[in-house]
C-alpha cells in the first residue's frame, strides 16, 4: 500500500447525529483509512456500525440530515475537503469522488429518463453539448456492458432490472472518470448472479482506470472475492485493519472472529453455524469499556471498564482488543479520552 | 420502548374485551404528547371559549343584542360599545357573543347528524362490502362530484333558504366524506388479527361492529370531525352571507357581515369582527385537528 | 396510454348519467307545487297552466327526462323564467368571466402554493417553515367573502391602488382572484410541502446530490418533479371548491359570472337556470377531474405503460 498514490486519506472522522434538542450520538467515532490508486478498500460491518454515516461524512451529503462531521481531516490528494465549500464540493462530487447505492431501483429518479440523467451527471463536469453527452452516456453504457444502450438510454427506471439499473448507476458515476469510487452496498439488492456480474465490471473498472474503490459491505463473501484490505467497523469505529488473507487466516478481533465464524463452509461438515449473541449497542446507550464485551466471549474485566486503543500490530494490521496488547508494535492512537 | 408497550397492550385488549385500565394510560399519553403541541393546545382553549360563550354568551353580553339605539347608529368602536354599533345602532360585541350559540351551534349540529350518519353507513359499507358498499361510495361519488358549498347552495335552492335547511345542507354535504373515511379505517381493522379471531370465536356482527371495529376506527372520526365543524362554519356562514340561511336580523356572523357589507368604507368595524370572528373560529378548528391527527397518527399528512 | 386515456374516458359516463338524473330530477325535488312557488301570489289559473306547459312538467316522468336530455345535447337549456330569454344566450358572458376569474385563482394558488410549500419544506422546522405554515393554515380558514372584503377595504378603499367591479383591465381581476385562489393556496402549501418532505428522502434526491447537482436543481428537478403528481391531484381536488368559491367571490366584488348567475337565480326560483347551472358546473367539475387523471400519465411514467 506504501508504493502507491493514497488517493483518499481519511483521518480521525468523528460524526455526531443530533437526536434531542441538547442530545447528539456519536455515529462514527475517530475512523482514520487510507485508499490508494487502484485498491479496493473493504468496510465491512453489521447494519448500523457507521459503515454508510462515513460515506456520507466523505461526500459530504450530511448537511440535509440531522448529522454533522465535527472533528477530523478527509484528504482528497491532500486536498481537505472537510475545508472545502459547498461549491469546490460540488465540483468533487461526480468528479473526482463518485458513489453507488445500494438500491439502484430508487436511487433513479422515476420521472426521468435515464438519458436525462446521465446527461445530466456528465454535462456537470464537462462542457460537453447535449449530444456529444449522450454519446459519451452511450459509450459509458456500452462500457459497463449494456447490450443496447440505445434502447436503455430512452426507458425509465421502472423498465429496468435491479441489475440493470445498477449498470447505469455505475456507467453514471464513472461518466466523469472520478479517482475514487464509493460504493455503499453495491449488490446487496441484486440476485446472486447479477452480483457477481456487477463485483467482476467494478474489479474491471478498477483494473482499466486505476480507480480507488471503497467498497461498503456487510458481505464477508463479497469481501474476500473483491478486497486487497479491510477495515472492520462496529459501533462507530475501526475494531480491526487487515489485508484480506490475513484476515481470514487468522482474525485478531473477536468481532471480526464471529463474523467469519458465522459464514458458512462448504464441506466443513458444520452442522449449525455459530453467532454473534446479543445485537448491535444502541448508540445513545453504549457500555462504558469495550464496545463489543457485552457480546464477547472472551471479555475480562478489563473490557468492561476501559475502552482499548487501537493497537498497531505488524503487516499493517491494527486491532482494537486488549488480547492484541501483547502483539501490538505500538497503540495506534492515543486519544483514549476523546473516544470515551 | 412506550410504542412497544402500547401496542402489546392494544392487542390484549382487544382480545380480552375490556380497554378500560389500558385506555386510562393512553389517554395521559395521548393528552401529554397532545401539550407539547402549543399552537393546537392554543387552539384548543379558544374552541373551549368559544363554547363558553355559546352557552352563557347572551346572558354576559353588555347590551341587548337586538334593541335598536337610533341615536347611536354606526358608532366606532370605544369604550361603551368595544366593537361599535351596527346600522341600527345595536351593539357589535353583544351581537357576536349571542351569535356564538347560533354559528357554532348550527355547524355542530350539522356536523353530529352527518359525522353519525355517515359512520354508520361507512362502517356497514366496509364491515359487510358488496352491494351496500358500492351503493354508498357510488353514492359519495355523486355527492363529491358537486363541491361542497355549491352543493349546499343545492340543497338550498330545492329546500328553500333558512338556517334549519343550511343546516340540513351541511349535514348531506358532511356524511359522504365520513363515510369515506370510516369505511377505509373499517377496512383496515377488519383486516387485523384480533377482528378475525373474534370472528372465529362465534362473536355476532353486532358486537364485532359495536366492540371490535368501532373503537379501532375512533380516531380517524374524532379527526375527521374536527376538521369538518371548520368546513362547516365556512359552508354555514357563507350560505348565510349569500342572504340563504339565517334570517337577516339575526345576530348570525355570516349575516352579519352581509348586512356590514353595505357600509364598506363608511363602518370598516361592520366587517372587521364578524369576519375575524369567522376567521379565528375556522383556523381553531383547522389547528386543533392538525394537532389531534399529528398526535394520533404522525404517518397522516 | 391509449388505451388508458379511453379507459379514463368511458369511466365517466355512468356518472354523468347519475347526475344527469339527480339535476333533472331536481325540479321534482322541490317539496310542494315548484310551479305555484315559482309564481307570483296574485297568478291566475291560466298562467299557472301555461308555465308548467313550458316547463314540461305535463309529460310523464321518462319523457320529460328524454326531452330534457334531447335538449341539453342540442345546446338547449331553455328559457329564463326572468327575463324570457334563452339560457344558452346568457350562459356564454357570464362564462367567461368566470372562466377568467377561476383560471386566474388557479394561476395564483399554484404558484403562491408551490412556492410556500417547497420553501417550508427546504427549511424544515425553521421560522420561514413556521411562517410558510401559519399562511398556508390562515388561508384554508379564511372566509374568502370577508377576505375579499377587506382586500376592497385596504387596496381599493384606502389605498385606491386597483380598482373592484371593472372588468374591463386585467387589474380588476387581482384581488377577485387572489381572494378566490387563496383557500386553494393554503391546501397546495400543505400537500406540496409535505409530499416534498418525503420525496427529499428519496434516494434518486442523494443520487442527484452525489453528482454534484446543486442544491436548488436538486430540489426543483428530482425532488419538485417527483412530488408534481401529488400537486397535481390537490389541485384537481380542488378545483371544485374553486368553482364553488366563485360564488362568493362573484357577490363580493359584483362580478357578473355563473356564481351571481347561481345566487339571482335562487332568489328568482328561475329552475331552468339553476338547472342548467348545476348541469354545467357538474360536467366541468368532471371533465377537470379527468384532465388531472390523465395528467397524472404524462407526469408519472409507470401509469402510463402499465
Amino acid at each position: 500500500m506504501s508504493e502507491k498514490e493514497i488517493l483518499l486519506d481519511v483521518r480521525d472522522l468523528c460524526t455526531v447525529f443530533q437526536v434531542g434538542k441538547r442530545k447528539t450520538v456519536t455515529a462514527v467515532n475517530g475512523i482514520s483509512f487510507q485508499v490508494g490508486a487502484g485498491e479496493i478498500l473493504g468496510l465491512v460491518g453489521e447494519s448500523g456500525c457507521g459503515k454508510s454515516v462515513t460515506s456520507l461524512s466523505v461526500m459530504q451529503l450530511l448537511k440535509n440530515t440531522s448529522g454533522r462531521v465535527v472533528s477530523g481531516q478527509i484528504l482528497l490528494k491532500g486536498k481537505d475537503l472537510l475545508h472545502c465549500t459547498e461549491k469546490e464540493m460540488r465540483a468533487v462530487r461526480g468528479k473526482e469522488i463518485s458513489m453507488i447505492f445500494q438500491e439502484p431501483m430508487s436511487s433513479l429518479n422515476p420521472s426521468m429518463r435515464i438519458e436525462a440523467q446521465m446527461v445530466e451527471a456528465i454535462r456537470l463536469h464537462t462542457d460537453m453539448d447535449k449530444k456529444a453527452a449522450r454519446d459519451h452516456a452511450l459509450t459509458m453504457m456500452r462500457k459497463v456492458g449494456i447490450a443496447n444502450p440505445e434502447t436503455t438510454i430512452r426507458s425509465y427506471p421502472h423498465q429496468l432490472s435491479g441489475g440493470m439499473s445498477q449498470r447505469v448507476m455505475i456507467a453514471m458515476a464513472m461518466s466523469c472518470d472520478p479517482t475514487v469510487l464509493i460504493a455503499d452496498e453495491p449488490t446487496t439488492a441484486l440476485d446472486v448472479t447479477i452480483q457477481a456480474q456487477i463485483l467482476q465490471l467494478m474489479r474491471q473498472i478498477r483494473d482499466n482506470n486505476n480507480t480507488g474503490i471503497l467498497l461498503i459491505t456487510h458481505d464477508l463473501g463479497v469481501v474476500a472475492e473483491m478486497c486487497s484490505r479491510v477495515i472492520v467497523m462496529y459501533a462507530g469505529r475501526i475494531v480491526e485493519e487487515a489485508p484480506v488473507q490475513e484476515l481470514f487466516a487468522a482474525p485478531k478481533h473477536p468481532y471480526t472472529q464471529g463474523l467469519i465464524a458465522s459464514v458458512p463452509k462448504l464441506g466443513s461438515g458444520v452442522t449449525s453455524l455459530p453467532s454473534i449473541p446479543g445485537s448491535v449497542p444502541d448508540l445513545s446507550m453504549m457500555p462504558a469499556g469495550c464496545k463489543f464485551a457485552p457480546r464477547c466471549s472472551k471479555a475480562c474485566d478489563r473490557c468492561h471498564q476501559t475502552e482499548p486503543p487501537l493497537y498497531r500490530l505488524k503487516d499493517g494490521r491494527q486491532s482494537r482488543c486488549w488480547l492484541a496488547e501483547s502483539e501490538a508494535v505500538q497503540p495506534a492512537e492515543e486519544k483514549e479520552e476523546q473516544i470515551g | 420502548m412506550s410504542e412497544n408497550n402500547n401496542s402489546v397492550n392494544s392487542a390484549s385488549s382487544a382480545y380480552m374485551d375490556d380497554p378500560v385500565l389500558q385506555n386510562r394510560s393512553r389517554a395521559r399519553e395521548f393528552f401529554k404528547k397532545f401539550c407539547q403541541r402549543k399552537t393546537a393546545v392554543v387552539a384548543g382553549c379558544f374552541i373551549i371559549l368559544l363554547i363558553v360563550l355559546a352557552i352563557i354568551g347572551p346572558s354576559i353580553a353588555p347590551y341587548d343584542p337586538d334593541v335598536y339605539d337610533y341615536s347611536n347608529m354606526r358608532a366606532a368602536p370605544s369604550l361603551q360599545h368595544l366593537m361599535g354599533t351596527d346600522e341600527f345602532g345595536r351593539d357589535v360585541f353583544s351581537r357576536l357573543l349571542a351569535g356564538t350559540r347560533l354559528s357554532l351551534g348550527s355547524a355542530l349540529a350539522a356536523v353530529l347528524v352527518g359525522a353519525a350518519l355517515g359512520t354508520i353507513l361507512g362502517i356497514l359499507a366496509g364491515y359487510y362490502g358488496g352491494i351496500l358498499e358500492s351503493l354508498v361510495m357510488r353514492g359519495s361519488d355523486v355527492l363529491f362530484a358537486m363541491p361542497d358549498i355549491l352543493l349546499c347552495i343545492a340543497i338550498v335552492a330545492i329546500i328553500g333558504p333558512g338556517l334549519i335547511n343550511v343546516i340540513i345542507a351541511v349535514t348531506v354535504f358532511t356524511i359522504p366524506s365520513f363515510a369515506r373515511v370510516m369505511r377505509s379505517a373499517t377496512l383496515t381493522v377488519r383486516g387485523s388479527l384480533h377482528v378475525e379471531v373474534a370472528r372465529s370465536l362465534g362473536c355476532p356482527d353486532s358486537r364485532i361492529l359495536w366492540k371490535h371495529i368501532f373503537p379501532g376506527t375512533v380516531q380517524a372520526m374524532i379527526v375527521n370531525f374536527t376538521m369538518r365543524i371548520g368546513s362547516a362554519i365556512l359552508a354555514a356562514s357563507s350560505l348565510s352571507f349569500l342572504g340563504f340561511g339565517a334570517d337577516v336580523g339575526a345576530p348570525e356572523w355570516g349575516a352579519m357581515l352581509s348586512s356590514g357589507r353595505n357600509f364598506i368604507g363608511v363602518a370598516d368595524h361592520l366587517i372587521l369582527f364578524p369576519g375575524l370572528l369567522i376567521f379565528l373560529t375556522v383556523l381553531a378548528f383547522n389547528l386543533f385537528g392538525d394537532g389531534l391527527r399529528d398526535t394520533l397518527d404522525p404517518k397522516i399528512k | 396510454m391509449g388505451r388508458y386515456v379511453v379507459k379514463r374516458i368511458l369511466s365517466v359516463i355512468p356518472l354523468l348519467f347519475v347526475i344527469s338524473i339527480l339535476i333533472f330530477a331536481f325540479i321534482h325535488l322541490i317539496p310542494g307545487d315548484p310551479v305555484r312557488k315559482m309564481l307570483p301570489k296574485e297568478a291566475t289559473n291560466e298562467e299557472y297552466l301555461a308555465l308548467k306547459e313550458e316547463l314540461g312538467l305535463n309529460e310523464p316522468l321518462p319523457v320529460q327526462y328524454l326531452d330534457y336530455m334531447k335538449g341539453i345535447f342540442q345546446g338547449d337549456f331553455g328559457e329564463s323564467y326572468k327575463n324570457g330569454l334563452p339560457i344558452r344566450e346568457i350562459l356564454p358572458d357570464r362564462m367567461a368571466a368566470t372562466l377568467k376569474l377561476t383560471f386566474a385563482g388557479i394561476v395564483w394558488a399554484v404558484v403562491l402554493g408551490t412556492l410556500i410549500g417547497i420553501l417550508s419544506a427546504v427549511k424544515r422546522g425553521k421560522f420561514l417553515d413556521y411562517l410558510g405554515m401559519v399562511i398556508a393554515t390562515s388561508g384554508i380558514s379564511v372566509p374568502s367573502f370577508w377576505l375579499g372584503l377587506i382586500l376592497i377595504q385596504i387596496f381599493a378603499v384606502e389605498l385606491g391602488w386597483l380598482p373592484t367591479g371593472q372588468l374591463d383591465s386585467w387589474k380588476g381581476y387581482i384581488l377577485p382572484s387572489l381572494t378566490l385562489g387563496c383557500s386553494i393556496m393554503g391546501t397546495l402549501a400543505r400537500y406540496s410541502r409535505s409530499s416534498m418532505l418525503e420525496t427529499l428522502q428519496d434516494d434518486y434526491v442523494r443520487t442527484a446530490r452525489a453528482k454534484g447537482q446543486r442544491e436548488s436543481l436538486v430540489v426543483l428537478r428530482h425532488a419538485f418533479r417527483n412530488s408534481l403528481v401529488q400537486v397535481v391531484t390537490v389541485v384537481g381536488l380542488q378545483i371544485g371548491g374553486l368553482l364553488a368559491g366563485s360564488v362568493l367571490v362573484e357577490t363580493v366584488f359584483s362580478i357578473p359570472g355563473l356564481g351571481r348567475l347561481m345566487v339571482d337565480s335562487i332568489e328568482f326560483r328561475d329552475y331552468k337556470v339553476i338547472q342548467a347551472l348545476l348541469m354545467f358546473f357538474a360536467v366541468e367539475y368532471i371533465t377537470i377531474n379527468l384532465i388531472v387523471d390523465l395528467l397524472y400519465g404524462v407526469l408519472n411514467p409507470k401509469i402510463r405503460y402499465d
